[in-house]
């Protein structure tokens, strides 16, 4: 049964679609990668189903509830969480503090003002750190992280309220190919562990083809193939788009 | 631990250095001296040099009581909140008996208010505000200068004199200031002619005219006469529109306050001539006494008088003559003496009323002429203050009770 | 019709210097991100030094020469502002030049004052303008038609050397982009220079161009200030043409409501700049910012800490020194102080919102003043008990941040902050003129301490536990979650909504708290002082307590206090000479300059050389 459901969704920007009828649907447990050359409408797609950008139509139901309308806020309140390609962390707050304000949030405390917040479900936050092998770098400032330690500290912050649904946007980038491989590895076993869903866009082939479950294509807004790693691997449009693009698999620097 | 204990032992050496307890010398008598004078020093260094000279006079004739006078004088950067607390270390670290000064009317209404409350001597120099001395007044307040009210009155009752008007405009700089001297212009012009009519009122930001505009406006309300309450940079700009786009032709103008030197002067020949003002011819005033003044001035600070620094020398004189009445340093002493005080200034004898602590002095209302390039009065006469105020049942009712 | 068409062209004459000076302002902003404030005073040293030329250069040729000679001279001006002020603080927390650009104003009111003398200096007339022309029979002032025609030059030729040249595109793509710049092998240090120059160029032609139609004075400078920003938020900051259109609808709106609502005058900007913003919040032709596009972003701050053990101590010793203050005897030192500790409380309520929630309001007085207001209004027409009343004064300053806010946290940046000072202008205008109730500029008066509390010793005591108590609140509240929460919309805004939080309610509760903590601060104020007046509620009391938290430090919960402390101090102590602002300018910027982080994080620079460095990326 599918857990996410996107039905016909369009966007388009003075005349040019940048999603143009897209529709997938996202299996429970599912790691699902979206990848596409640059501008084929990935991160529209993204932004709309987090709520950031309203569709022109179309329709996207988390487990029965329709997310279209919804803010992010609220869309994170029902269980999804989500990391950015480029990385928003607090950097005026230490490393733990990051998850520790996730967790504040989760338990609705947030306009709570008679405990010291730095107090709050440290705990918690530890054991989310010690599961992405940042324990001992808690207390450190998030501002001088190296990068690769940011993006894992966006993926502790992205579980932190135990998210049925995880959506990545390109989890690896700027990241150096060794790094790249140990993230989606630590992603794809917490998620395996705990029974969640992801969705993300990703430039590495690599990574997308040693970890994704299914693999969806965009070109140009519409979807272009959709399949098992080794069916879309084989798909001469894909390889069409790719080769013929001017993009090769495994490139980087995507900003569409 | 020790860089915070050096930083702490600099501190306290800064701080007694700076605010400690000054030693109060016995031999002079100390008089605070509050002012704007960075806000409006056109105005209030004139005043600052007419208190210089009657100091030196008053010291130079042996001082009061014994002992010589000495300012302390201090800025309040034209914030009421500041002045009252240079008010509070004039009295409890430099030990002046009283204090003077203050030209703006709020700053002059807070030290009112900490006067009444802290029961210390304040004698108001400048501010107009009529509030000053009746609705606000109390036991240790004085006025000098005539206020708001008083002027307006002469202006009013020598426009009745020489012009039937009836269609009067006003413009007044949108604060209380402007406010007063329209209300009270109204007041005593329609108690002498009843059938005046007020066609417009016109409002500027002080010192934000939006000159053409408002000379517009006021045309465009058709009136016979013209009542003009702004000043300065206001006046500058409201004159050159008006002039220029004629709306000062045929129609008689009144000028509260332009005939002063402070605002006439930057004119030059741009003066407008025909303007019935008030304001202070000292050029032309042939009185001895006044002569000796101006005399002194200019010998001490090679420079003409403004109306600040006559307002300056008669503060002084007042005080000196309290001083010397009370014969004391004591404040109740000091206030029973200013009580119905009588001073000789080179304006004449000015009396310090007890009924509202208003001081008598006169102005002088007169017509503007350019002469040389250059604005002045003339058909001049002085107006003793003692006859434009209200009548005492009219004061007692202002006033709160005691 | 005649009338109005004239009445028109007044107000075309009137936007004509506006724009010449506003435009200065946008350019400087778009291009450097720097909000000078000394942009008035450069409009001033325009007129005077025009006024002296006029007075060596007679005729008409002197008479335009002088104005170019203005221009030049005040170019030069700014240059020499840019290079020996503000370069060296480029990379200074965001926004921190205004602490610099304060400076500037204080050292050139003085200057002048010096130079010039007190006296207004009244402008001659344009040779060969110096009557009117009939219009459809309406006499206008041909100089007007002059202004009008200048303001149109002055837009082509702007609008010419942004489109039409290589620096002028150069410039334009650094508007958008800075990183840009030096990739086109660009000198940015000289392209700062000499927009500069520009910038400072246009407002001094401005300050020379009006001098016909009044006087050189010493207050041109905040006059200008207020209305310029106006202009520039409205059109939309960093644009030329949004300067023109916006300054054009302001004098001729200002010119129709002097006509017909001659009490607007005050305030009738503001309500359109107010509307303007609540509709496009970033003004007719501005352009979304980019988050931290308001100035350098400076050093990555650090995060809040408990204090250490020694810092404990520190404090609890201010503390106690505080306690033995009245013990002195001197009277005065318990005012002083309880108006130190008042300021405080007033700074780090601003900094509240400002230093962790990274909003700067330009109009934090409004709550300051208002608070006054709420305890005197109470005091004045129901007997309220001091007690009470100042219990009320948060109370309702808090009520009128949560209108207030309600309005401004849908903005950022500059423009988050001009609507602060458009909406405190409004409060501050209703409070002036409504005289039956607030007794409009004459204030409040006799608003005392009860009986209990008049000596100033005491009172300095109920300060002082009021004051101090509401400070560490203030340091409390940094600490809880929502502190932390506040704390995050500023770092990423995107994130926090990532996590489930609602950016705009945190900003707006903070927005709230911190309004009725500086209440009161205000309620604090006016029993101390027995008097209220409007000069709480203005744009110089916002200033000042701005000017606090900059000096003091954005990045540190004690920086507020530390500016405060010593803003108040210097300023005491320095009223006490005859040019004391222009030693107080003087060294208002070398503190920037040398500390720009701030005294509080001087406080760091001076561990470090001691090599007491604290471990880990703490701030106190």
């Amino acid at each position: 049964m599918s857990f996410l459901t996107v039905q016909n969704l369009y966007k388009s920007f003075g005349g040019n679609r940048a999603v143009d009828d897209v529709s997938f649907a996202l299996a429970k447990g599912e790691l699902l990668a979206l990848i596409g050359p640059n501008g084929a409408g990935k991160s529209t797609c993204f932004n709309m189903l987090y709520g950031i950008l309203a569709p022109d139509k179309g329709s996207v139901c988390l487990d029965g509830r329709e997310l279209i309308g919804m803010k992010p806020r609220d869309i994170w309140r029902l269980g999804v969480g989500r990391t950015f390609q480029i990385t928003a962390v607090y950097a005026s707050m230490s490393v733990v503090e990051n998850v520790q304000m996730a967790l504040i949030s989760h338990h609705r405390k947030t306009f709570s003002a008679f405990t010291r917040a730095a107090r709050l479900y440290r705990d918690d936050a530890m054991a989310l750190l010690n599961l992405i092998g940042m324990k001992d770098q808690a207390d450190r400032a998030a501002n001088i992280l190296a990068y690769g330690d940011l993006k894992r500290l966006e993926l502790a912050v992205a579980m932190a309220h135990d998210p049925a649904l995880l959506l990545m946007d390109e989890p690896t980038a700027g990241m150096a190919p060794g790094e790249r491989r140990a993230l989606m590895k630590l992603t794809a076993d917490i998620v395996a562990e705990r029974g969640v869903s992801v969705l993300f866009t990703e430039h590495d082939m690599d990574v997308v083809f040693e970890n994704a479950h299914r693999v969806l294509v965009l070109n140009r807004g519409q979807l272009l193939a959709e399949g098992s790693v080794d069916d879309v691997r084989a798909n001469p449009a894909v390889q069409e788009v790719y080769l013929g693009g001017g993009t090769t698999f495994g490139g980087d620097g995507d900003h569409a | 631990m020790r860089l915070s204990k050096f930083l702490t032992g600099g501190l306290v050496a800064a701080v007694s250095a700076v605010w400690g307890v000054n030693a109060m010398a016995a031999d002079t008598i100390k008089i605070g001296d509050i002012n704007s004078y960075k806000r409006l020093p056109a105005h209030t260094i004139p005043y600052k040099k007419g208190t210089e000279l009657a100091i030196d006079m008053i010291n130079n004739a042996g001082g009061v009581l014994g002992k010589k006078l000495e300012i302390v004088s201090r800025d309040d950067q034209g914030k009421p909140g500041e002045a009252v607390k240079i008010a509070e270390e004039l009295f409890t670290r430099d030990g002046v008996v009283m204090i003077s000064g203050s030209l703006f009317s709020h700053i002059g209404l807070a030290l009112t208010s900490y006067a009444g409350q802290k029961k210390r001597l304040y004698l108001a120099a400048e501010p107009l505000a009529d509030a000053l001395v009746w609705a606000k007044g109390n036991r240790y307040t004085f006025r000098l200068r005539p206020s708001t009210y008083m002027q307006a009155a002469m202006l009013a009752e020598a426009a009745a004199k020489v012009s039937t008007a009836k269609k009067w405009a006003t413009i007044a700089p949108n604060y209380a200031y402007g406010k007063d001297a329209v209300g009270a212009f109204k007041k005593v012009l329609k108690a002498i002619r009843p059938d005046v009519e007020f066609v417009t009122e016109q409002w500027p930001g002080l010192f934000k005219i939006d000159a053409g505009a408002e000379v517009q406006a006021i045309e465009a309300a058709k009136p016979d006469a013209i009542y003009n309450v702004t000043f300065g940079g206001d006046l500058a700009k409201f004159v050159r529109e008006g002039d220029l786009r004629g709306l000062f032709k045929g129609r008689l103008t009144l000028g509260l306050l332009t005939g002063e030197p402070e605002y006439l002067d930057p004119l030059k020949g741009d003066a407008p001539a025909g303007w019935i003002v008030t304001g202070y011819p000292w050029y032309a005033i042939k009185d001895a006494a006044h002569q000796k003044f101006v005399d002194a001035y200019q010998k001490k600070f090679s420079d003409y008088p403004r109306i600040g620094s006559i307002v300056g020398y008669n503060t002084m004189l007042s005080v000196a003559a309290a001083l010397k009445k009370a014969g004391s340093t004591d404040t109740e002493k000091l206030v029973d003496a200013f009580e119905g005080l009588d001073v000789d200034t080179p304006m004449g004898k000015v009396h310090y009323r007890k009924i509202d602590h208003q001081s008598t002095m006169g102005a002088w209302v007169g017509k503007i002429a350019v002469k040389d390039g250059k604005g002045m009065m003339v058909d001049w006469a002085f107006k003793d203050g003692a006859k434009y105020l209200p009548s005492d049942a009219e004061v007692m009712k202002m006033r709160p009770a005691k | 019709m005649a009338f109005y068409f004239a009445q028109l062209l007044t107000g075309m004459a009137n936007a004509s210097a506006l724009f010449l000076v506003a435009s200065g302002l946008s350019i400087i902003f778009g291009v450097t991100r720097v909000v000078n404030f000394s942009h008035g005073s450069l409009y001033m040293l325009g007129a005077y030094i025009a006024y002296s030329s006029m007075t060596v250069l007679p005729g008409i040729i002197g008479f335009w020469a002088s104005i170019l000679v203005a221009g030049l001279a005040v170019g030069l001006i700014g240059m020499i502002i840019e290079v020996c002020v503000l370069k060296p603080i480029y990379k200074a927390p965001e926004l921190f030049q205004l602490v610099a650009t304060f400076g500037v104003i204080l050292v050139i009111q003085d200057m002048a004052l010096l130079i010039w003398g007190p006296e207004d200096l009244f402008g001659q007339r344009a040779p060969g303008f110096e009557g009117v022309v009939e219009i459809f029979g309406e006499r206008v002032p041909s100089y007007d038609l002059v202004l009008i025609v200048l303001a149109v030059v002055v837009l082509i030729g702007l609008w010419y050397l942004f489109t039409k040249t290589r620096v002028g595109i150069l410039v334009r793509a650094a508007t958008q982009d800075r990183e840009m710049v030096s990739a086109l092998g660009v000198n940015q240090s000289v392209l700062f220079s000499g927009v500069f120059f520009l910038g400072a160029f246009l407002a001094g032609i401005g300050g020379a161009a009006q001098l016909p139609k009044g006087s050189a004075n010493l207050l041109m400078d905040f006059g200008i200030l207020a209305p310029i920003f106006v202009v520039v938020v409205t059109g939309g900051m960093g644009s030329i043409w949004g300067a023109f259109v916006a300054a054009m609808l302001i004098s001729v709106l200002q010119v129709y409501g002097i006509r017909f609502l001659p009490n607007s005058t005050l305030v009738l900007m503001f309500i359109v700049m107010a509307v303007v913003l609540v509709i496009r919040p970033w003004g007719l032709f501005g352009k979304p910012e980019a988050a931290g596009d308001h100035g350098s972003q400076g050093p990555p701050p650090k995060p809040f800490r408990q204090l250490d053990p020694s810092g404990r101590i520190i404090v609890a010793v201010i503390i106690a020194a505080l306690t033995l203050v009245p013990l002195s005897g001197v009277n005065f030192l318990s005012v002083l102080f309880a108006d130190i500790i008042i300021f405080c409380l007033f700074a780090a309520s601003l900094h509240y919102i400002l230093g962790v929630g990274g909003l700067v309001s330009f109009g934090h007085a409004a709550f300051y003043g208002g608070g006054a207001y709420v305890a005197a209004l109470f005091v004045q027409y129901a007997g309220t008990p001091m007690e009470l009343a100042l219990m009320l004064a948060p109370l309702g300053a808090g009520f009128a941040a949560l209108i207030i806010g309600w309005f401004c946290v849908r903005l950022t940046g500059v423009y988050f902050a001009m609507l602060t000072l458009a909406c405190a202008q409004v409060l501050w205008s209703i409070v002036f003129q409504w005289d039956e109730v607030t007794g409009g500029d004459d204030g409040m008066l006799s608003i005392w301490p009860s009986a209990w509390a008049s000596e100033p010793g005491v009172y300095y005591y109920l300060v002082l536990v009021l004051g101090v108590g509401g400070v560490l609140v203030l340091r409390a509240m940094a600490h809880t979650p929502f502190g932390y929460a506040l704390r995050g919309t500023r770092d990423s805004a995107l994130r926090t909504e990532a996590i489930g939080m609602n950016v705009k309610l945190i900003q707006w509760m903070a927005f709230v708290f911190a309004g009725a903590m500086a209440g009161l601060a205000g309620g604090l104020f006016v029993f101390a002082k027995g008097s209220v007046f409007p000069t709480e509620m203005e744009i110089a009391t916002s200033f000042d307590a701005l000017i606090m938290v900059f000096l003091g430090g954005v990045q540190s919960l004690t920086g507020p206090i530390a500016g405060a402390s010593v803003f108040t101090l210097l300023q005491d102590w320095l009223s006490r000479f005859e040019y004391w602002r222009l030693l107080l300018g003087l060294l208002i910027i070398f503190i920037a300059i040398l500390l720009p982080g701030g005294l509080a994080g001087a406080v760091d620079q001076v561990k470090a050389l001691l090599g007491r460095a604290p471990k880990d990326e703490a701030a106190p």
